[in-house]
């Protein structure tokens, strides 16, 4: 019983690559059941997202196991072996559990703490529970991963703070008004940045959207895309009264909103808070505006300064979290080294009470005169001393302890124990 | 049993205003949990030391300053459990608890004898005056902290340093509607508890009012929280300066309740 793991992620592999590895739809189910078809796997998982694909197995011989999964990899996909050489990383035992974990609590994300990977982990989990492919140890494994996952997220704020501009904006939105749901956003220009700000907003339940875009049919196009309305530029000052949100994008090389255009809105606004987003480069909004009441204004470097201290808080979270993971491994592998002692111990047993009944019966056989009373005495005799002689072994393979491992491997050599499968 | 219940209660508050730091510096799920129960306890207490007043004295026990600043921080507890189960305001417990136990020691200073109420006091007004008078502003009191966590807020998004305690505050336009809902609960109390005010002193002295202390301070208290609304309807008035009135607001009410009581003259004093 050996735990290994193989795979790939954005670290080790291009996208180009990552894409022709992954095991999208039927192939998820067509790979696990081939990869389970291999005589040296005995469990497997397969975890395959856009930034990684994994493979989780319960194997007998990790070096010849590696093999089989390379070449089973290399085939199912069609790809040349020698590109799998840099992108394939194999972990085994204690690295593969800390490996798991780390990717379950999303330590190994492309953007640290994001919260999909442990519903993707979950489901992969889920589709080889449903195909069969896992047994006892898989099965402890990757529920433990799940828990230790939840458990990072609760202790520690790895998934607390937003790492990405349009998220941090979103964020912030959230923390200047109760409910997204009743308020209307504006695009002032059209931008990638600005687009994907905007359907962050959207997603999160913004109500209403505008867009003002100097060429007006361009406006009208992202509008329709957006299930929004268009204005005419000249007309955004007005509109910007019955607007909470403004992102600005405009290539403009001044100041579109001026400190005096946004006390007439504000006035006419009767003071409601507006947040804006100027990601334009230069600044399209006067940042004065931002000392009037009410009134919210982050630029592009407010809002990175922002993700940049979130980032580094996530990086301190993120010590936490490798502590609970060590943590975890330990108890993982208290568990699994127990469940390596209990054959171990019955195989002990049974081979002193076959000893046991073997030569009873050679005395029998020699001295056919004992009586039953005689009989039942020895027999009495030779459990006592089979039971005080195989105590010692068996306490000490139930103990825990480090090296359990050899521990169980010198009792099977001192007392001669075959493996059985 | 008045003294002891009291006790418990201002060592649980005190407990709580510990346990309400501690969840400023570092949160825990725990810390607030264990801060709302300590507090629940201590107001159990509390609620028990003000009936054994009351049935000693045989009134509401509001008659001495120990009484009134007690029973004036119960009212504040109760509007804050309140809020908490409508509205579950975040660290809302971590602003008001301090005040409530400021309050109670202060209340803990004063001599706590009963003394026989003067006869002019003796009336139904009593109860139902002080009622509405206690509760309105302690719905200030609650208005007053939700206009710090306001200011705090609002300096982590516009200092755009989102550290601290951003994520854990609610957002600036519920601490303002909040804050906003407050005052329009506490507005009508105090302006109900002028009027029977006005009432009782007809009733008392034959005369609706006096320019005693006590209601000139009430006039001025009124006035801060009518302009606070006016504005807030009239000019917009909302978020930052809102907040900052409605602290005003509530030290103008402590500078009444303890500098009248304390060192000033009038009828609301008891000798």
């Amino acid at each position: 019983m050996k735990i290994l793991t193989v795979g790939l992620n954005h670290n080790t592999a291009e996208v180009e690559v990552r894409e022709k590895l992954a095991f999208e739809g039927p192939k998820l189910e067509e790979g696990l059941l081939k990869l389970k078809a291999i005589p040296e796997i005995e469990e497997a998982v397969v975890l395959s997202t856009c930034n990684r694909v994994e493979i989780y197995t319960n194997v007998k011989d990790a070096d010849k196991a590696s093999e089989a999964i390379r070449a089973f990899i290399s085939e199912f996909h069609g790809i040349d072996d020698r590109l799998l050489e840099n992108a394939l990383y194999y972990y085994r035992d204690k690295d593969a559990v800390r490996h798991i974990f780390r990717v379950a609590s999303s330590l190994d994300s492309m953007v640290m703490g994001e919260p999909q990977i442990l519903g993707q982990f979950k489901d992969a989990f889920e589709f080889a529970l449903e195909k069969k492919t896992t047994g006892v140890l898989l099965n402890k494994l990757m529920r433990k991963a799940i828990s230790v996952a939840k458990r990072v997220r609760t202790e520690t704020r790895i998934a607390e703070n937003a790492v990405s501009i349009s998220f941090a904006a979103v964020e912030l939105a959230k923390k200047i008004f109760t409910e997204l749901q009743e308020k209307s956003v504006m695009l002032l220009g059209a931008g990638e940045m600005a687009e994907l700000a905007a359907k962050h907003l959207i997603s999160n339940g913004v109500k209403e959207i505008v867009v003002a875009n100097r060429t007006y049919e361009r406006g009208c196009e992202l509008a329709k895309e957006m299930n929004g309305r268009a204005v005419r530029f000249d007309e955004f000052i007005s509109e910007m009264v019955h607007t909470d949100i403004v992102i600005c994008s405009t290539g403009a090389p001044t100041y579109v909103v001026t400190k005096s255009q946004m006390h007439t809105v504000m006035k006419e606004r009767k003071q409601k808070p507006v947040f804006i987003i100027d990601i334009s480069v230069p600044r399209n909004i006067d940042p004065e505006i931002n000392d009037m009441d009410n009134v919210y204004l982050y630029d592009i470097d407010d809002l990175q300064g922002v993700v940049d201290t979130n980032i580094l808080e996530r990086t301190k979270e993120a010590e936490k979290a490798e502590r609970i993971i060590e943590e975890e491994i330990e108890t993982f592998l208290r568990w699994q080294s127990s469940l390596d002692a209990v054959p171990t111990i019955i195989a002990l047993r049974e081979k002193a009470e076959a000893i046991k009944k073997e030569e009873i019966q050679k005395l029998i056989n020699r001295i056919p005169t004992l009586g039953d009373k005689e009989k039942k005495a020895v027999e009495q005799m030779a459990t006592a001393i089979i039971n005080k002689l195989i105590h010692p072994p068996t306490a000490a393979l139930k103990e825990d302890s480090e090296d359990k491992d050899s521990l169980i491997a010198t009792i099977k050599r001192l007392y001669g124990i075959n493996e059985k499968s | 049993m008045a003294t002891l219940t009291f006790e418990i209660a201002l060592t649980l508050y005190f407990a709580a205003v510990i346990t309400g730091i501690i969840e400023l510096l570092k949160s825990t799920k725990t810390t607030s949990k264990v801060m709302l129960f300590l507090a629940g306890i201590g107001f159990f207490s509390h609620t028990l030391s003000i009936a054994y007043r009351y049935i000693a004295a045989g009134h509401i026990p509001i008659s001495s300053p120990h009484e009134a600043t007690s029973f004036f921080s119960w009212c504040i507890v109760l509007l804050f459990f309140l809020l908490e189960i409508r509205y579950k305001i975040g660290l809302l417990g971590s602003f008001i608890m301090p005040v409530v136990f400021a309050l109670m020691l202060v209340s803990a200073m004063l001599p706590r004898e009963i003394k026989p109420l003067s006869p002019v006091l003796q009336s139904h007004w009593l109860g139902i005056h002080t009622l509405f008078a206690f509760l309105g502003n302690a719905a200030f009191a609650l208005a007053f902290g939700i206009g710090i966590m306001y200011l705090v807020q609002e300096h982590y998004v516009k200092s755009k340093h989102l550290g601290g305690l951003f994520q854990r505050l609610p957002s600036l336009q519920s601490l303002d509607e909040i804050n906003y809902r407050l005052i329009t609960i506490g507005f009508p109390l105090l302006t109900i508890a002028i009027i029977t005010g006005a009432l009782w002193a007809d009733t008392a002295w034959g005369s609706y009012w006096r320019w005693d202390p006590r209601e000139v301070w009430s006039l001025i208290t009124w006035l801060i929280y009518a302009i606070i609304l006016h504005a807030r309807l009239m000019a917009g008035w909302r978020g930052k300066r809102a907040a900052v009135l409605s602290i005003i607001g509530f030290l103008t009410i402590l500078i009444a309740f303890f500098g009248i009581k304390l060192l000033g003259k009038g009828m609301h004093i008891f000798p």
